[in-house]
């Protein structure tokens, strides 16, 4: 399990795409393991009552998500210093999320130099998140 | 507005609130549901020899679950001085009921490792509005929560929510037969608001300070000559308290018999309109009616009730 160094990274590389069942399971399970115990991300009913044609996925999934997908490719070491993340459609129960990546900018914040990486999610209602990840890696370069 | 705006100054002077302790430590267990929900599969979160050998020198929590270990959990509550919660409870007296988040922007200035214990504190930056979005009127709100473990500030978050009036759903229905038989209604400067909300399909109803009034009156129920008066729009929808069913005499360009209903709406005012599209025999005191607007022209759209 390797990370990117910043010598193997460069701007416009595209991140591999990944694709997220958003399956009831992964959106209860997801909104318990945040601790979001709002109706709508996993009583059916309650959502529907609430206008939603479903339960969806909550917030703070979609930050781990992003986050996750970020450190999937950059690698286990990648230290992921901000999420900015706009929330779109919903993403309802049985929909599927594929999130597409592209890195954005090098920038130097303080002493350390980092990556902007541009996501964006999709689903069947568009886009579900679109934002932003800054990460910091190794130079890789015998610095 | 001159109020939500005042409310927002209030409650921004008053800056960060108390400091919530977190409900656990920063701890395994919830690592790891945490990842195995999200389908994170990087071991400096999990496993203690790879994290101990990397970058980190032992395990850390993933940095996007900052909010996670201060959330309320099943039954908790907002503290009395939580600024989010008072400033979306400004907005719902004003009619904002509905709420959904825009965006979310954290920074996170070191990992957690387990065993440390996070609190949060939050302070209203601004709001915005009123803007008319896809989803209604409304206001955004944002908010600023900094994570910190003792005074060491660890992440922070600027919170936007969309606090809206959803578009209402009420049917405009267009009348026009009715327009050279129609008894028109008698617009005043005191009544003006209520009719241009129904050409809009709003049901509002005239405020003086808590108190509702309908029909709108030129004076404060209390008297008070000094006040003047605003409005909510209503919900739209209420209960019958009381019916008649017309037989007779003719009513110019309606067909007989038909029904007008005293209805209570949500908010606790009675309102008169015409019961429509329901046999005289199938209404009853208590039944739901939801508020629909008859277009008769340009001028005038009256409103009118129907079984919900």
């Amino acid at each position: 399990m390797k990370t990117l160094t910043a010598a193997e990274i460069s701007i416009g590389m595209e991140l591999p795409e990944l694709v997220v069942d958003a399956t009831p399971t992964f959106i209860i399970s997801t909104a318990i393991a945040t601790r979001d115990f709002e109706d709508v991300h996993h009583d059916r009913d309650a959502a529907v009552a609430r206008g939603t044609k479903d339960i969806f996925l909550n917030i703070l999934t979609d930050n781990g998500l992003v986050q996750r997908y970020v450190t999937d490719w950059a690698g286990p070491e990648a230290l992921v210093r901000s999420i900015n993340i706009r929330l779109g459609v919903p993403c309802y129960a049985n929909d599927t999320l594929t999130f597409s990546g592209r890195v954005a900018e090098e920038t130097v914040v303080g002493r350390e130099s980092r990556f902007v990486i541009e996501v964006r999610a999709r689903d069947s209602l568009g886009d579900h998140i679109t934002g932003t990840v800054q990460i910091a890696v190794p130079q890789g370069d015998g610095q | 507005m001159t109020d939500i705006r005042e409310t927002a100054k209030r409650i921004a002077a008053q800056g960060s609130s108390t400091p919530v302790a977190a409900r656990d430590p920063v701890n395994q267990a919830m690592i790891n549901n945490w990842v195995e929900a999200i389908g994170d599969n990087n071991p400096v979160y999990t496993d203690p020899d790879f994290a101990a050998a990397s970058i980190h020198g032992g395990v850390v929590a993933p940095p996007a679950m900052a909010q996670v270990w201060t959330m309320r959990g099943l039954h908790g509550k907002r503290n009395a001085d939580d600024p989010l919660g008072a400033m979306l409870a400004a907005l719902d007296k004003e009619g904002f009921t509905s709420v959904v988040g825009t965006n979310t922007e954290q920074t996170y200035h070191r990992y957690l490792r387990p065993g440390e214990r996070v609190t949060a504190s939050t302070k209203l930056r601004d709001i915005n509005g009123p803007k008319e979005t896809a989803l209604g009127p409304g206001w955004f709100v944002t908010t600023v929560t900094t994570w910190s473990v003792g005074e060491e500030p660890v992440a922070e978050m600027v919170f936007r929510v969309l606090k809206f009036r959803p578009k209402s759903s009420a049917r405009i229905i267009d009348a026009p037969e009715y327009a050279a038989s129609v008894l028109r209604p008698v617009i005043s400067r005191d009544t003006a608001f209520f009719w241009e909300g129904t050409k809009k399909g709003e049901l509002r109803i005239q405020r003086w300070g808590d108190e509702l009034r309908h029909p709108p009156g030129a004076v404060a129920p209390n008297g008070d000559l000094e006040a003047t008066p605003d409005y909510i729009v209503a919900r739209g929808t209420g209960t019958v308290y009381s019916f008649v069913v017309h037989h007779h005499p003719k009513v110019p360009g309606k067909k007989t018999p038909f029904v007008v209903a005293l209805v209570e709406l949500d908010e606790g005012v009675r309102v008169l309109g015409e019961l429509i599209n329901v046999a005289p025999e199938d209404v009853k005191i208590g039944g739901s009616v939801r508020a629909v607007f008859l277009r008769i022209d340009d001028d005038v759209t009256l409103p009118a009730w129907e079984v919900a």
